[in-house]
């Protein structure tokens, strides 16, 4: 019998998600389904999406656990708001996803898994499967974990391991929709499971076991086809943010030649950092996991002292904690990277939840006149490059810098062209040389006003330093009240002067127009997507996202000065575009805020950007 | 001098003098914390490592006025703190000799926690805590340390507070070294210093501190003249514990307590006196002589616990180096092109 197939149905982009019980596989499934994307040459971006609780109760919407990727054969710059196909594993998975699948869109479920009281217990008062609450989708109703127990009949196993490979019948069901090779991902398993063959089998007869059902159905199963993405030649691989920011410290610290110490304390959603970084004990990183966040930034100021590239990796609670010894690290002019992924707040507040809402505190939040660089990554990819510039910047001018991602980066993936870390841009680090005659410990370099870094141990160089005020130039305890403007004055003065280090603000789009989107940090994805899409309508729309915040790029005011309109959005209550009012105050700012939880979805950007395009 | 693997020997003899800072020092006239400074600039020449390797930390009070009196390298963090930037200062770079000056208040109250943790780890630092029952810097409040029922600026009708007994805290946050002595015997915290600087792990010594201002004579009944000699109990390692104007009192245990005896009394000898064994890794007649107080008992000085056990920085080292040895990512580029990765 010769399978036909539908006629396949081209694809410029997809958002796909997996959804299904904590213990389902998720999240596996959806990274196979990626990483055959990836090889076949679509650029992609993931966000996984699982409850805060580890396990909480079967089949219950709490406990659903979903993994989305957005690919396409174009560049891809979010994991995309609502989904275009959503594969289902139980009632519980349907029912919390739902809401975000657009109309017309298509939905793979597990019909066998639809039994009374799993229907019940997602919340549901009829089947879903048979009342018309799908009637506006393409619905695919496969007994998903019915085939795979009769498919795995013939290998013997217990009943416990079929159920679990019910992911795998899955993904070969999807292998098929979307015209996959699956024999890679057979290989992949092949070599993860070495050491149980019957895992291993299980797996792979389980993939083709879904491949040849989506075939058999004779042209009953849609079928999608997308090319590949233009893409830059090189080496690539999938990377989230928190795991590139660790990548990104590493790589500062070995280019210069300063070895990496951390000291932190779990705290979601920034703990992969910590965990990802104590792995690499042969790249020379300490990690000192502290008793609590105080200590960590504590214990990283005291590293910084004795010459280790130091870092504290946090998130909103966490910053909170470290304030006081934030100001140490300012007063006593030693580098320091301070990472927060932020979440949503305040206090606890929504740990697993992304949000922008802590640049206030990182501009302002501590005691005295107390200024450190701020900057922002803006993709999972690019925060590899934004960690090693805050430490280059940290220890370039002896500065402590907060480095600020958030979850939605710090989670999500999406491609990464290796770089050959020796082609970096070099780290310079001021060291003092040994029994320098002319060595204080506040003699500033003039153009920088950078002090130079003494390390203990170094012949004739002891000097002491700390929290209390200090003479400039000697080092000495001192109350003087010109002595204390004056390095209130030279510690804004020299963070300023950092603008003379950091690139020019780049601009999407038209140097002038109508109107001006202006971001920062993790929303730069669904800003430039919205923007993009608006410029192919012809709309005179440009984006400045912002990575520097302190100092700005020297050229942001003759930017704003382009425009007619400018909107600054961001996920809080309007914390950048207060800062903008502060800083550059001739321009008059409208804002956009969200604070929901959730990134910002092309549509409603679309609406308001185009509703200030219409009202002039 | 002492060999220590990790920290560099000086190539010239020191002397006290190298240890002099260019600061005028402004504790108070009579403050015990000037013979603590004496000691500490007796006893590192004595240690004879390069000056450049010793580093002062300290966090906020009186005590940590004490790194800008001492000519080495200094930190002066924050309030509290003082244990968690050492740590981070040793692990950096275990060829510093790491010194922690801290007060009660310090460590005992705002710093507990660090406190605690520094001991749990065993991280190679010494840590000397005057302890002098008061909040000075701030003039006069009670501290964790201020004995139940003291007036004082926070306490007009007494404290209600039970306090802590440093000793029994440090040994149950499973110290690995503690030793006190009276801040008015300056040759016997010279040696006990240099026992803390010859352990291997974290070092306590207790400094039981005069506050001339707002705790005067705190510990008056223990370290005057009048009562010193009944009242201080100098442990030895490998020496009776005899103790007592005559030398005719020892300590002795009595089913599970400790208890005082009068030699050529009750049919007591000398060699019924327990023998003192600071190296004993069980804790047990440790904490109790470090529990020991008048009237019942005399207060025991001198080093009373230095058990043996892994630092850890000695053990981050030794992690760092067997994945050097094993591991096949060797830069960073090794680490970014590990795992699943592909040409386009």
């Amino acid at each position: 019998m010769t399978a036909t197939k539908s006629k396949p149905v081209e694809l410029e982009d997809v958002v796909v998600k997996f959804v299904g019980d904590s213990g389902d596989g998720m999240q596996l499934t959806g990274t196979l389904f990626s990483d055959a994307a990836a090889l076949a040459g679509n650029d992609l971006a993931t966000f996984p999406d699982f409850p805060a609780e580890i396990r909480a109760p079967h089949n219950t919407v709490a406990g659903v656990s979903g993994f989305q990727v957005h690919l396409g054969q174009r560049k891809i710059y979010t994991s995309g708001d609502m989904c275009d196909v959503l594969v289902a594993m139980n009632p519980a998975s349907l029912k919390a996803n739902l809401k975000w699948v657009n109309q017309g869109g298509t939905i793979v479920v597990d019909s066998s898994a639809f039994e009374q009281k799993a229907v019940e217990k997602a919340g549901y008062l009829s089947n879903p499967l048979e009342d018309g609450t799908l009637s506006g989708y393409n619905v695919i109703k496969v007994p998903i974990a019915e085939l795979t127990r009769e498919k795995l009949a013939k290998l013997e196993i217990d009943k416990r391991l079929a159920e679990r490979t019910k992911n795998m019948f899955v993904l070969g069901l999807m292998f098929y929709i979307f015209q996959r090779d699956p024999q890679k991902t057979l290989d992949f398993i092949e070599e993860k499971f070495k050491a149980k063959t019957m895992v291993a089998e299980a797996n792979q007869e389980a993939i083709k076991a879904g491949y040849d059902y989506g075939e058999s159905l004779n042209g009953q199963m849609p079928v999608f086809k997308m090319g590949p993405a233009p893409m830059e030649k090189g080496l690539y691989r999938n990377i989230t943010g928190n795991i590139a920011t660790a990548w990104g410290l590493l790589a500062a610290a070995e280019r210069s030649g300063r070895p990496l110490f951390l000291g932190s304390y779990p705290i979601t959603p920034a703990t992969e950092i910590l965990m990802e970084l104590t792995r690499h004990k042969s790249l020379g990183a300490k990690v000192f996991q502290a008793e609590d966040e105080i200590a960590g930034i504590c214990s990283a100021i005291g590293a910084s002292f004795a010459g280790s590239m130091a870092v504290t990796t946090t998130s909103g609670p966490g910053l909170s904690l470290k304030s006081e010894a934030m100001g140490l690290a300012v007063i006593t002019e030693l580098p320091l990277v301070i990472v927060n992924v932020q979440r949503a707040g305040p206090s606890t507040g929504m740990p697993t939840k992304s949000e922008q809402s802590d640049l206030m505190q990182a501009l302002y939040g501590r005691n005295g006149e107390c200024p450190m660089i701020v900057m922002a990554a803006s993709s999972a990819a690019n925060c590899f490059y934004f960690a090693y510039e805050a430490a280059k910047l940290s220890m370039e001018h002896m500065t402590p810098v907060i480095l600020l991602t958030d979850g939605y980066l710090g989670f999500g993936s999406e491609l990464f062209k290796i770089p050959d870390v020796n082609e970096l841009p070099p780290i310079k680090p001021p060291l003092a040389d040994p029994n320098d005659k002319n060595f204080k410990p506040y003699r500033r370099d003039e153009k920088t006003l950078v002090r130079k870094w003494a390390i203990p141990g170094t012949e004739g160089l002891r000097h002491r330093i700390g929290g209390l005020e200090k003479t400039n130039i000697d080092g000495n305890v001192s109350t003087d009240p010109l002595n204390h403007q004056l390095m209130v004055n030279i510690r804004e003065e020299k963070v300023n002067r950092v603008a003379d280090y950091i690139p020019l603000q780049e601009i999407h789009g038209e140097p002038e127009g109508d109107l001006l989107v202006v971001g920062w940090g993790g929303t730069e994805g669904a800003l430039l997507s919205t923007v993009k899409r608006m410029q192919d309508e012809e709309k005179k729309i440009s984006l400045a996202h912002f990575n520097y915040i302190k100092p700005l790029p020297k050229n942001t005011r003759e930017i704003f000065s382009r425009f007619k309109k400018i909107i600054v959005c961001e996920l809080n209550m309007g914390q950048f575009v207060n800062y903008l009012r502060i800083s550059l105050p001739e321009y008059r700012y409208y804002q956009y805020n969200k604070v929901q939880g959730l990134p910002f979805h092309i549509q409603e950007l679309m609406d308001i950007f185009n509703k200030h395009l219409e009202e002039k | 001098m002492l060999e220590n693997k990790k920290i560099e020997l000086s190539p010239v003899e020191l002397k006290k003098e190298d240890f002099v800072s260019d600061q005028m020092v402004k504790w108070c006239p009579g403050c015990g914390a000037h013979a603590i400074l004496a000691a500490v600039s007796n006893v590192f020449p004595k240690i004879g490592y390069r000056k450049e390797n010793f580093t002062m930390v300290s966090g906020i009070g009186c005590s940590s006025r004490f790194p800008y009196y001492v000519d080495t390298f200094g930190f002066h963090g924050i309030h509290g703190r003082a244990s968690a930037i050492a740590s981070g200062v040793k692990i950096a770079n275990p060829g510093l000799s790491v010194w922690i000056a801290t007060g009660d208040g310090d460590s005992m109250a705002i710093g507990g926690n660090h406190f605690i943790h520094i001991l749990r780890r065993n991280i190679d630092v010494n840590i000397m805590l005057f302890n002098n029952e008061i909040y000075g810097l701030t003039k006069g409040q009670f501290s964790p340390t201020t004995p139940i029922g003291a007036v004082t600026k926070s306490s007009p009708h007494g404290t209600i507070e039970h306090p802590f007994v440093v000793a029994g805290l440090v040994m149950g946050a499973q110290g690995t070294f503690f030793a006190r002595v009276p801040d008015n015997n300056v040759k016997l915290m010279t040696e006990v210093m240099y026992e803390a600087a010859k352990h291997d792990g974290t070092s306590v010594v207790e400094i039981l501190q005069n506050c001339i201002i707002f705790a005067d004579k705190t510990h008056g009944d223990v370290v005057s003249r009048e009562y010193r000699d009944d009242r201080q109990l100098i442990l030895r390692h490998g020496e009776p514990m005899i103790f007592g104007k005559n030398k005719d009192k020892g300590i002795i245990l009595t089913g599970n307590h400790l208890e005082v005896a009068t030699i050529g009394e009750n049919g007591i000898r000398e060699k019924d006196i327990l023998v003192h064994d600071q190296f004993d890794k069980d804790p047990g007649i440790h904490r109790m002589l470090g529990r020991m107080t008048p009237p019942d008992f005399p207060v025991a000085m001198g080093v009373i616990r230095s058990a043996p056990y892994a630092t850890y920085d000695d053990l981050t080292e030794q992690q760092i180096e067997m994945a050097r040895k094993t591991s096949k990512i060797q830069t960073v580029n090794d680490l970014l092109r590990s795992g699943n990765t592909w040409e386009i």
